[in-house]
């Protein structure tokens, strides 16, 4: 990196997913003199995840706030405030932790604008941190983004690199919506190119990631790197496989799923999250609406079991979807 | 430091109460008849909390109410036409049709709406004060919840950091003795919600719910304390609703004897307030009936005005889910 770096100056710089955050909430916190940062161990801490990490000695203890352990009350905070001329970001410690404030989340911060007629905007922004992979078992592992994408007045985003990272969260703080930016904690280390300064990303824009002819792999947050791979293993048996990052679940880009799947006639969805009632369910039957008659294998989904998250490692590892099933998954559906 | 009420102040108070009690009467009776939809808590017997609390407040301070809010609306200073709209149903109601009763609202006056979840307002009024604390202004926020809501995890955790936080905060509990309908000795094993105040480090004040004096008065200590900074209080007002949790029928019920209802009822908050208002020559009886008539004939017209409203379109079912940049 270094060296490159002195071979070319504009060679693109590289940062973790994990500063990509730190970057996206420092990029906000500077340009939004109504924004506050406020979440268990977000100050003095730097976050359990260390993406918060400076921004207290930057911009104070007024505006990076630690709160207690009440997730009720900190979701009410940020939707009371946002209410009335704040721009919260709430940091809420782990997805799981939802249990704790749905009420929060789904009678009040989704629901006010509409029950009020119109008459409240809501700028609040909700960071939370999902998946499995690192051995902290059932209560902190989980992916419950249909939790949140069953509830209209959400946004949800799921970011998979550094840069989508950075640039979501500087448009869900833009945004005059409540937005969840579901974080993966299996990816704090992954590097990517992440510009300097600020830059959005579209909520509701998926990402082709690569182009291929027969298959298109949908998936979000850290599977879309394991769908890369699995489309590079099935070149040797013949499939050209799309891959289309979501990037955001609600709203969902539609369009361009489809226009992809009328491409290649196939289609795998993949997530971490568990595949009974996930999220795939609502692509699959979106792509049979729409382009029933262009497929020509049935849509297959990757997902976890039908079991909570487990602790042991070599449990953990066979729960989690991976390229390799994709790549079984795929090959059963295709026949090849 | 007592805040005395003027009698400007008194009378002022009284018009608001009455305010509520015609309202809630007339929409008592919309109900009855098959007149508007849903389901309608009224605040009938309480109104000299809501009366009591909301004269110390401007539009810029913000409030949260309860499934029983269209008192706080009323005492806030909400129009009879918008709200009798709304509980119709209707496109020119405060919330365009989309909120009903339990989420009647207007952000114009600061008024963050009703509330469908028992304690579902209380740490958005939190939020909201921990908004004007970070902006620097001197407004306050006030949460209107009941003994029921005192045992949400919610009332919990907004106390605790709006002491925390030394917020700008006023926690009103409205003690009407029943949990929808079970009684209060039946919910928790203490009878006073204040004592609570203790484990929250902030300061924890009974008061007759049926003296409007009094409230106000309880009231305006807690206001001051919050507009200098010194942090929440929460103060209890001791009050009974005349009707059932649900509708109008306040006699006959199961949960609760009709002797009970009638002794509450000799200490009727507008009553006891008229009486003073006559005993100490601030006002008469004539200009207190005539107050009652004029009031009667606005909620008549803001019935009408509600009839005569269009319902909302269809078409736009969807709009407002989301805000979308113009």
């Amino acid at each position: 990196m270094a060296e490159a770096q002195l071979k070319d100056d504009q060679a693109p710089r590289k940062l973790a997913y994990v500063n990509a955050i730190t970057e996206g909430l420092h990029e906000v916190l500077k340009e939004q003199p109504e924004a506050f940062l406020a979440g268990e161990d977000v100050a003095g801490a730097g976050s359990v995840f260390g993406y918060t990490s400076g921004l207290l000695e930057e911009f104070g203890a007024d505006r990076v706030i630690d709160t207690p352990i009440s997730e009720k009350g900190i979701m009410g905070l940020g939707v009371g405030a946002a209410a009335t001329g704040c721009r919260p970001i709430i940091d809420l410690m782990f997805m799981d932790f939802l249990g704790e404030c749905m009420d929060e989340v789904a009678n009040q911060m989704a629901k006010m604008r509409y029950m009020f007629g119109g008459h409240a905007r809501l700028p609040v922004t909700v960071l939370t941190m999902s998946g499995a992979g690192m051995s902290l078992a059932a209560q902190h592992s989980q992916s419950l983004e249909v939790w949140l994408t069953h509830l209209p007045g959400l946004k949800v985003v799921a970011p998979a690199t550094p840069y989508d990272a950075k640039g979501l969260i500087i448009s869900a703080c833009r945004d005059d919506n409540p937005v969840f930016v579901l974080l993966n904690k299996l990816s704090l280390a992954l590097q990517g190119e992440v510009p300097e300064g600020a830059y959005e990303v579209e909520i509701g824009k998926a990402n082709v990631m690569r182009e291929g002819k027969n298959l298109t792999l949908i998936a979000y947050s850290r599977m879309v790197h394991e769908a890369m791979q699995a489309a590079d293993q099935l070149k040797e048996f013949g499939i050209d496989a799309e891959v289309i990052d979501l990037r955001s679940l609600s709203p969902l880009d539609t369009d361009t799923i489809v226009k992809s799947v009328k491409k290649t006639h196939r289609a795998v969805i993949v997530h971490e999250a568990v595949r009974f009632s996930g999220f795939g369910g609502e692509l699959a039957a979106q792509i049979q609406e729409l382009a029933f008659d262009y497929l020509d294998a049935p849509v297959g989904r990757v997902g976890a079991p039908f079991s909570p998250v487990p602790y042991s490692p070599s449990l953990e590892q066979s729960y989690m979807p991976n390229a390799k099933r994709i790549v079984a998954e795929t090959r059963r559906l295709l026949g090849v | 430091m007592t805040i005395q009420a003027t009698d400007a102040v008194l009378l002022d108070i009284h018009e608001r109460m009455v305010r509520i009690r015609i309202f809630e009467e007339e929409a008592g009776k919309l109900m009855e008849n098959g007149k508007v939809p849903g389901a309608l808590h009224l605040y009938v017997g309480q109104e000299a909390v809501a009366a009591g609390v909301m004269a110390h407040l401007e539009d810029t301070d913000h409030i949260t109410s309860t499934h029983r809010g269209h008192g706080h609306v009323v005492a806030k200073g909400g129009q009879f036409n918008e709200m009798y709209a709304e509980l119709y149903g209707k496109a020119a109601g405060y919330c365009k049709g989309r909120g009903g009763s339990m989420h009647i609202c207007n952000m114009e006056i600061g008024m963050l709406g009703a509330n469908g979840i028992v304690g579902g307002g209380i740490p958005i009024a939190m939020g909201a004060a921990f908004s004007k604390k970070f902006r620097k202004t001197k407004e306050v926020a006030a949460s209107f919840f009941g003994d029921g809501a005192s045992n949400e995890g919610s009332f919990h955790e907004a106390a605790n950091m709006a002491a925390l936080y030394k917020l700008p905060l006023i926690l009103v509990c409205e003690n009407n003795g029943f949990g929808e309908y079970t009684r209060q000795d039946n919910h928790q094993a203490i009878v006073d919600v204040a004592d609570r105040a203790a484990g929250y480090g902030m300061p924890g004040v009974v008061v007759d719910g049926m003296d409007a004096i009094a409230v106000y008065e309880a009231a305006g200590e807690a206001v001051a304390r919050a507009r200098n900074g010194e942090g929440p209080t929460l103060l209890e007002c001791k009050t009974y609703r005349f009707y059932d949790h649900v509708g109008v029928r306040g006699m006959g019920l199961s949960y609760r004897t009709d002797e009970e209802v009638e002794n509450w009822k000799q200490r009727d908050p507008i009553k006891l307030l008229e009486e003073k208002l006559i005993e100490q020559g601030i006002s008469t009886k004539r200009k207190i009936n005539a107050l009652h008539k004029r009031v009667r004939e606005e909620a008549m017209a803001g019935i009408k005005f509600a009839e005569d409203s269009p319902l909302p379109d269809p078409d736009g079912l969807l709009e407002d889910v989301y805000y979308v940049q113009a």
